[in-house]
């Protein structure tokens, strides 16, 4: 008796996940949707100009998903060799003390916090590239793109590490017997047999970057324009919300934009993980693991 | 040999790879560490802020990001622990775990101003908690919930199935072997996860912007409904606030390296921890 009971409270807090995945959902769709009975939805999406403080207000928010993709983008090229090229110097190269220290310590990094990351970025990525450059300022897309690549890049190689070592030693050793040497063996087997588990981490890391508020908010410069350049500063949606929702008054037309974006970027970083699932699903029958 | 010509140009294309990343990391912590030093004293750790920022330290900063933490372990800990237990002991195969299973790992990816978006409209104004340190504790205790089921599981897991068995065969019940068998196996993986939540959320900003944090309180936040300073939002309004940016950078330097210090060496131990568990398992 008394054992059904607990079992019925743990199937109940089980569910608690579920629950505030869903009311995210929800919150979201009450607190958004009411911004597309003012503004057309296909305006919203693809209007050119955001000006919600001004009158009449503008609520396009192209320039801000722009300047996300943009950012993304640039810290994928970052992270993508950085992270990869490490989990495969970490998987061929690295002797085993020289692995015993490395690996715990990029896992050790990948805890650095976001805001710690913004901070090195103005105060010293930002000088930097306004000397290089010979810029008005050093707060933009390129600088967002390289904090946020090198704070994804901890990420990507554990990951990419991880699904490195699925691979079994057999592919290795078969590829060896035939009279392949190491980097042969490495690049035409061991990298296409670990495939789908490296775009796993990839996307993971992709998926980070574009959902990275603290980061973008700080270094990006926050100018809600459509960006030409990466040298010059843009405003990603996360430093859209993070930025205006002080401002915005509560159950106004802006507060409804800014959910409604919120909206948008949760539907973007749900189906890249739906992505990453389904890969690395693939990947684990491939290989012959257990689901 | 053009072939091993190729293999040690890759070689050292890898080599690189990991110097270069080795680097930039290191030169965070190496700049940070640096600079913050000069600005860290014992005044620096244990008084309030002084002079519209400018002087003092940041000893309610500091118990105000203590509080937070707290709040969101006491949340999320036992639902975390629930949720895995149900899935690792209790789970009929089906549909059931699976859907769960899904929405811990969307959860998992959910981005953390989404959290704050969330708990504003939830905590701070649906229930009418205001912006405070209950709101901002709920929110990240949301945000680390499925961190804390997939350690626990991992944990759970790691547990011998023959214990168990041994448990059951001796005439206890599912619930007195999980008590007294199962979760004393698992404490010390189960800790590590809770550890390592601690130092995610010691450091996250984006979900308290709105539910919880402010850049000056006067003295120690009183209750659980009051607004609190925080290490991380601290960080960002030194940057991004007040009036005398060059003295607010070199307070913000000193509360990055507490903030860098705090979470490193929390993971650290987690981390530590866990590699000797591993070994010891013989995995």
């Amino acid at each position: 008796m008394k054992d059904k009971i607990y079992k019925w409270v743990f199937t109940v807090l089980a569910f608690s996940s579920l629950v505030f995945l869903v009311g995210i959902v929800l919150v979201l769709f009450k607190e958004g949707f009411p911004i597309f009975q003012k503004v057309n939805p296909i305006k919203f999406l693809f209007g050119k100009g955001w000006y919600p403080t001004y009158s009449p207000p503008e609520f396009g928010i192209l320039p801000l998903i722009l300047a996300s993709v943009w950012v993304t983008a640039g810290a994928t090229l970052v992270c993508v060799p950085l992270g990869v090229g490490s989990a495969l110097y970490l998987h061929e190269l690295s002797g085993h003390r020289q692995r015993a220290i490395l690996k715990p310590v990029i896992e050790i990094l990948a805890s650095i916090p976001s805001v710690v990351y913004g901070f090195f970025g103005v105060v010293i990525v930002t000088p930097f590239l306004q000397n290089t450059f010979n810029l008005p300022t050093g707060l933009c897309a390129l600088n967002a793109s390289l904090v946020l690549g090198i704070m994804a890049t901890p990420t990507v190689c554990s990951l990419a590490d991880d699904a490195l070592n699925y691979v079994p030693r057999t592919f290795r050793e078969a590829s060896f017997a035939v009279g392949a040497n190491r980097w042969q063996t490495l690049t035409q087997v061991v990298i296409p047999a670990a495939g789908s588990g490296i775009s796993t981490a990839i996307i993971l890391g992709m998926s980070r970057a574009i959902g990275e508020t603290m980061t973008v908010l700080m270094v990006a410069g926050g100018s809600a324009v459509i960006p030409h350049s990466f040298l010059e500063p843009v405003r990603p949606m996360t430093a859209a919300i993070a930025a205006e929702m002080g401002e915005a008054p509560m159950g106004g037309t802006h507060y409804h934009a800014l959910f409604a974006i919120a909206l948008i970027l949760f539907m973007i970083t749900f189906i890249f993980n739906i992505i990453a699932e389904m890969i690395s699903r693939r990947f684990r029958i491939k290989l012959g693991l257990s689901g | 040999m053009s072939k091993n010509i190729k293999q040690n140009l890759g070689f050292f294309t890898l080599f690189l790879c990991i110097l270069i990343t080795l680097f930039f990391l290191g030169s965070i912590i190496y700049f940070i560490s640096v600079r913050g030093f000069r600005v860290i004293s014992w005044e620096f750790l244990t008084q309030g802020p002084r002079m519209g920022m400018t002087q003092g330290g940041i000893a309610p900063v500091i118990v105000g990001t203590l509080y937070l933490t707290l709040g969101a372990i006491i949340f999320a800990l036992p639902l975390g622990l629930a949720c895995a237990i149900y899935l690792c002991e209790y789970s009929p195969k089906g549909l059931a775990v699976n859907v769960i299973r899904i929405s811990i790992n969307n959860l998992a990816g959910v981005p953390s101003v989404v959290f704050g978006l969330f708990g504003l409209a939830i905590f701070v104004n649906f229930f009418g908690f205001g912006v405070s340190i209950l709101s901002g504790s709920l929110t990240l205790g949301i945000l680390i919930l499925p961190l804390i089921i997939s350690s626990t599981q991992e944990a759970l897991l790691a547990v011998p199935v023959s214990i168990r068995e041994a448990s059951l065969s001796l005439g206890a019940t599912r619930w007195e072997t999980i008590k007294n068998i199962v979760l004393p196996t698992a404490l010390p993986g189960i800790l590590t996860g809770v550890i390592l939540s601690i130092g995610r959320v010691a450091g996250e900003t984006a979900p308290i912007l709105f539910t919880a944090a402010a850049f000056y309180t006067r003295g120690y936040p009183k209750s659980v409904f009051s607004e609190v300073m925080a290490l991380p939002y601290h960080i960002y309004a030194l940057m991004t606030e007040g009036t005398h940016p060059a003295k607010q950078t070199a307070i913000a330097y000193g509360c990055s390296l507490v903030l860098l210090l705090m979470v490193l060496l929390i993971s650290a131990a987690a981390i530590f921890i866990r590699q000797r568990q591993r070994g010891a398992s013989g995995q």
